[in-house]
C-alpha cells in the first residue's frame, strides 16, 4: 500500500505540491490527470524518493520513503518508474538494458538475469529485438523496453510518468496496450497521463490535479461523467 | 635550378638509428599519455568535488596547459624548475611537460564528455535501484568513454608530435634529437628531416587508424 499524507514540495519559491493526500491499495490502478505544472509528475518522483519532499509523509508498505536511514536503493527495487523520455541505455543492447539491474543490483547470475529479461521483453512484445541497440528501434519500442526493464526487477508497484507523451500518435497505442495488460494482471500502478480514454478504461480511480492540489478523485465514471469540481469540468472540456 | 644534389643514401643508411629514436619518441608519448590520463582523472574529480580550492587548482592547470605554448611548458619543466634547484634530465623534463599538457586537454575533454551524457541517464539508473556509483560506472562512464575516446586519441598524436620539442632542452635520444644530431654532422638537413617527417607521419597515421579501428570495435551502437 502506498500512503501519501499531506505532502508538500517546492522548487525554489514555486510550491508544486500543496498538501497531497492519497492512498493506493495493492492491485489498484490510479491515474492522475491534470494540466501542465499541476504537480503530477513531481508526485511520482517523490514517491520513489528521486525527489525529496519538504513536509508530509510517503509510506510504502510501512516504510517511510523520506525518513532518514531509509535504504532508497532497496525501496526502488520494489517501486519501478518509467518516464516520459524512456532513457534507454544506448550503449547496451535491448537484452543488456533489461539484464543490467537484475545482475548488478539484485546480484543475479547472468543466466538467471537473461532468463528474466527475455521473459519480460517477450511479455511486452520485444522478443525479436533482444540483440538490437535502442537507437535502431522506434520510440514506442524503446518505451516498451523501458517498461520491461522496470518489470525485470519484479516491482510490486509501477509508476508511469506520461509514458506516451513523447511518442508519435501512431506509436501511443502499443505502449498503452502494454500498460493495460499490466493492469489486467493485477499490477499496482499509478499512471500520470494525458490519455483520457486510457484513464477511463483502465483506472480504478482517477485523480485530477490542479495547481499542486488534488482537486478531485473518484471512479472514472464519476470523474469523466459527472465531475464535481469546476476546474475538472474545465479541464475535461478542454481536452475533449 | 636549385643547384642542390640530394643524398638520400646517407639518410637511408641512418634509418635504423632514426627508428631507434622513433621508439624513444613513442615511449615518451605513451608514458606521458598514461601520466596525463591519470592526472586528468584527478583534475576532473577535483572539478566535480565542489571544493573551491581543488576546483580552482584544476581549472588553473587546465587553463595554463591549454593556453600557453607546449614549448614553454617543457622549458619550465627543465630550466624553470632548475632555478629552484629541481633539476630534471631532458628526458624527464620532456615527459613532465607533455604530461602536463596532456592532462589539461584530457581533463577538458572529460568535462565535455560528462556534460554530453544527460542527467536522465543517471536518474534512470538510480530508479532501478543502482547506487550513484553504480549508475556512474555502469551507465554514464561507458557512454562518456565513447565521447572522449577519439579526442583522446588526437591528444596521443599531439603527444607524439610534441616530443620533437625535446631538442630545445637537449633531448637527443628521440627521433627529433637523433635527426638533429645527424643533421649537425652531415648538414643534409632536407634529407634527414624529410625522412624524420615521414616516420612521424607514419606513426601518427598508424595511431589514428588504430584508434578508429578500436573505436569501431568498442562502440558498436
Amino acid at each position: 500500500m502506498i500512503e501519501i499524507e499531506n505532502v508538500r514540495k517546492s522548487f525554489g519559491p514555486l510550491e508544486v505540491l500543496k498538501g497531497i493526500d492519497l492512498t493506493v491499495e495493492k492491485g489498484e490502478v490510479v491515474t492522475i490527470i491534470g494540466g501542465s505544472g499541476s504537480g503530477k509528475s513531481t508526485l511520482l518522483t517523490c514517491i520513489n524518493g528521486l525527489e525529496p519532499i519538504d513536509s508530509g509523509r510517503i509510506v510504502i508498505d510501512g516504510t517511510d520513503v523520506h525518513a532518514k536511514g531509509t535504504d532508497l536503493n532497496r525501496l526502488r527495487r520494489k517501486v519501478g518508474i518509467v518516464f516520459q523520455q524512456w532513457n534507454a541505455f544506448p550503449h547496451l543492447t535491448v537484452l543488456e538494458n533489461v539484464m543490467l539491474a537484475p545482475r548488478k543490483v539484485l546480484g543475479l547470475t547472468k543466466d538467471k538475469a537473461e532468463q528474466i529479461a527475455v521473459k519480460q521483453l517477450t511479455h511486452v512484445g520485444l522478443g525479436e529485438k533482444l540483440k538490437v541497440y535502442p537507437a535502431r528501434m522506434s520510440g514506442g519500442q524503446q518505451q516498451r523496453m523501458a517498461i520491461a526493464r522496470a518489470l525485470a526487477m519484479s516491482p510490486e508497484y509501477m509508476l508511469f510518468d506520461e509514458v506516451t507523451s513523447a511518442l508519435d500518435p501512431m506509436l501511443v497505442g502499443e505502449v498503452l496496450d502494454t500498460l493495460k495488460m499490466l493492469a489486467e494482471e493485477g499490477m499496482t500502478m499509478i499512471c500520470v497521463t494525458h490519455e483520457m480514454a486510457f484513464a477511463r478504461d483502465v483506472s480504478d480511480r482517477v485523480a485530477f490535479f490542479h495547481q499542486g492540489v488534488m482537486a478531485e478523485i473518484g471512479a472514472p465514471d464519476q470523474i469523466f461523467g459527472a465531475p464535481q469540481h469546476a476546474e475538472t469540468q474545465k479541464f475535461l472540456a478542454s481536452v475533449r | 635550378m636549385f643547384n642542390y644534389t640530394f643524398h638520400w643514401n646517407q639518410a637511408l643508411k641512418a634509418l635504423p638509428q632514426m627508428l631507434d629514436g622513433a621508439l624513444v619518441t613513442l615511449e615518451i608519448a605513451l608514458v606521458s599519455m598514461a601520466i596525463g590520463l591519470a592526472c586528468a582523472i584527478g583534475l576532473t574529480l577535483f572539478r566535480l568535488s565542489g571544493n573551491r580550492l581543488l576546483g580552482s587548482f584544476a581549472s588553473a592547470w587546465v587553463e595554463i596547459a591549454r593556453n600557453t605554448p607546449a614549448l614553454f611548458q617543457i622549458y619550465m619543466a627543465h630550466f624553470g624548475l632548475g632555478n629552484f634547484g629541481l633539476h630534471l634530465s631532458p628526458y624527464a623534463a620532456l615527459l613532465v611537460g607533455i604530461a602536463f599538457n596532456n592532462a589539461g586537454y584530457l581533463a577538458e575533454n572529460f568535462r565535455g564528455a560528462l556534460k554530453a551524457i544527460p542527467d536522465t541517464q543517471t536518474r534512470a539508473g538510480r530508479s532501478l535501484g543502482m547506487t550513484s556509483l553504480q549508475a556512474f560506472r555502469l551507465v554514464v562512464l561507458p557512454q562518456m568513454l565513447r565521447v572522449a575516446f577519439l579526442p583522446a586519441s588526437n591528444q596521443m598524436v599531439w603527444a607524439i608530435l610534441m616530443t620533437s620539442l625535446g631538442v630545445t632542452v637537449g633531448m637527443n635520444a628521440d627521433l627529433a634529437g637523433v635527426t638533429q644530431e645527424l643533421n649537425a654532422r652531415s648538414f643534409r638537413t632536407f634529407e634527414f628531416f624529410a625522412l624524420a617527417a615521414v616516420i612521424y607521419y607514419v606513426i601518427a597515421k598508424a595511431v589514428t587508424l588504430a584508434a578508429r579501428a578500436l573505436a569501431w570495435r568498442m562502440f558498436r551502437y
